[in-house]
């Protein structure tokens, strides 16, 4: 029932936004402006600063990020559709990790045209290590979501909902952050820093694990009133 | 683990969202076959207490007990022996009726195939099924609404203003669909401001000011006159 209900919630979600493309447009205009409006600012005569690429990466995915979060729990909001799920008979949590694995979607298909963009316009080595920029793209996305997803969920009816979310989420995801962009940093440095990607994707998963666990813990009490 | 029960009931139940008390000391019981309906002004308290009643909230103190036992007892599956239908409609409006009804039948276990093709009938939408949400009017909003929430069979039915926004018409089949279902052992419970539709339909009225339960009675004639004494101008 569990993994059922999540699947449902991520099959509901997908089948919105194929058919408003709301979402998705406005996370990859969002996040394409991001990294062209560095781009416009840092590149000079053709030469990109060093070690720019990782940063923008990451604040790319951040703020595009936090658009999206903000705009799937704005569709659950309108209607209270929320409310219609909590009152489905599946374990509660099974909702959060729908809503989850549906943002990680949003933000990995965000990151699919992040990062040969980035690459191309920073001159980024970005995929002299693919495994390894997939596992810190992974560790750093799941980790960003999942404290994402709960605080915009349990934001939904709050009216300042678009000012709390980021106050709380990013001195939250700090620790995520700037592990995803020291792993990064590791992978465009020259020549490739290994073992230190390797640790970062290592600290990412710690904090993944913690936070899901959280989340997953505390997602029912958070959202009964 | 199935859940069932022929009585719900609502034994000293506050709730207080900061230092505002919306719910003061309510006990209140409904069993199967009643249409208990719960009138008062804005603010009373009738939509905390249906909200309680559908465990989105939980009461500050006092219990709610589905038969006898307790709502954090009987976990989820408690769950799928209620239906609400609130003001706001829990649709999805970009997808179809059809869509919107498979979904939610999926989610309670139910198999689509059976169920959703009866309940688009039901709603007088099986020639609309496959159109989104979004341009329906109001009231087709508020069938599909209402065949959304009774998919499961519930057997706590919480109706938070069902009617509003459907014409005479529409009010009328509503309200049959309420007997039949308080009829077939459901308990419904009603919270309306519409006290002409309310007289005739509901088998108790529990009259609701300020938070507190001010009267609670089988129903009689002159719903309207016991209103204004204990309540004030309806």
């Amino acid at each position: 029932m569990f993994f059922r209900t999540a699947w449902l919630v991520l099959r509901k979600d997908v089948a919105i936004e194929v058919k408003s493309l709301e979402v998705l447009t406005t996370t990859l205009f969002f996040a394409i402006a991001c990294v062209l409006i560095f781009a416009f600012a840092f590149v000079k005569n053709g030469q990109a600063p060093e070690d720019a690429a990782a940063g923008i990466l990451w604040i790319a995915i951040a703020f595009s990020g936090t658009l999206a979060l903000g705009r799937t729990f704005e569709r659950e909001r309108y209607a209270e559709t929320l409310r219609a799920l909590l009152l489905a008979p599946a374990p509660r949590p099974a909702l959060y990790v729908g809503k989850l694995l549906g943002m990680l979607a949003l933000l990995a298909s965000a990151e699919l045209l992040l990062v040969p963009l980035i690459a191309f316009l920073f001159q980024a080595a970005l995929f002299s290590r693919p495994l390894l920029l997939v596992g810190i793209l992974a560790g750093g996305t799941i980790g960003f979501c999942a404290v994402g997803t709960l605080f915009a969920a349990m934001l939904v009816r709050a009216r300042s909902r678009d000012v709390l979310l980021p106050i709380l989420l990013y001195p939250i995801t700090i620790p995520v952050i700037i592990g995803g962009v020291r792993g990064t940093a590791a992978l465009l440095a020259s020549p490739v820093d290994e073992p230190s990607a390797i640790m970062w994707i290592g600290i990412l998963a710690a904090f993944d694990v913690v936070f899901v666990t959280l989340s997953l813990w505390t997602f029912e009490p958070l959202m009964t009133e | 683990m199935s859940v069932d029960f022929t009585s719900v009931q609502l034994v000293d139940v506050s709730r207080h969202f900061g230092r505002r008390r919306a719910l003061s000391r309510v006990s209140l019981t409904a069993s199967s076959g009643d249409i208990l309906g719960l009138l008062g002004p804005n603010g009373a308290g009738k939509s905390t207490l249906i909200t309680i009643l559908a465990t989105l909230a939980t009461p500050s103190t006092g219990e709610v007990r589905y038969g006898d036992q307790p709502a954090a007892r009987l976990g989820p599956a408690l769950r799928i022996r209620i239906g609400l239908l609130a003001h706001e409609l829990h649709l999805y409006p970009e997808l179809s009726a059809r869509q919107n009804l498979a979904f939610f039948a999926q989610l309670y276990g139910l198999d689509p195939r059976s169920t959703v093709g009866p309940a688009l009938e039901s709603a007088g939408l099986a020639d609309r099924a496959d159109e989104a949400v979004s341009g329906f009017s109001r009231g087709m909003r508020q069938r599909l609404a209402l065949e959304r929430a009774l998919l499961h069979r519930p057997r706590l039915v919480l109706f938070d203003e069902p009617f509003t926004g459907l014409d005479d018409r529409a009010s009328g089949l509503v309200a049959d669909r309420l007997r039949a279902l308080a009829a077939g052992g459901a308990i419904v419970v009603l919270a309306t401001h519409d006290l002409d539709l309310a007289d005739g339909l509901v088998t108790r009225v529990a009259l609701v000011r300020n938070g507190k339960l001010v009267s609670d009675e089988p129903a009689s004639s002159g719903l309207r006159a016991r209103y204004r004494a204990l309540i004030g101008a309806a």
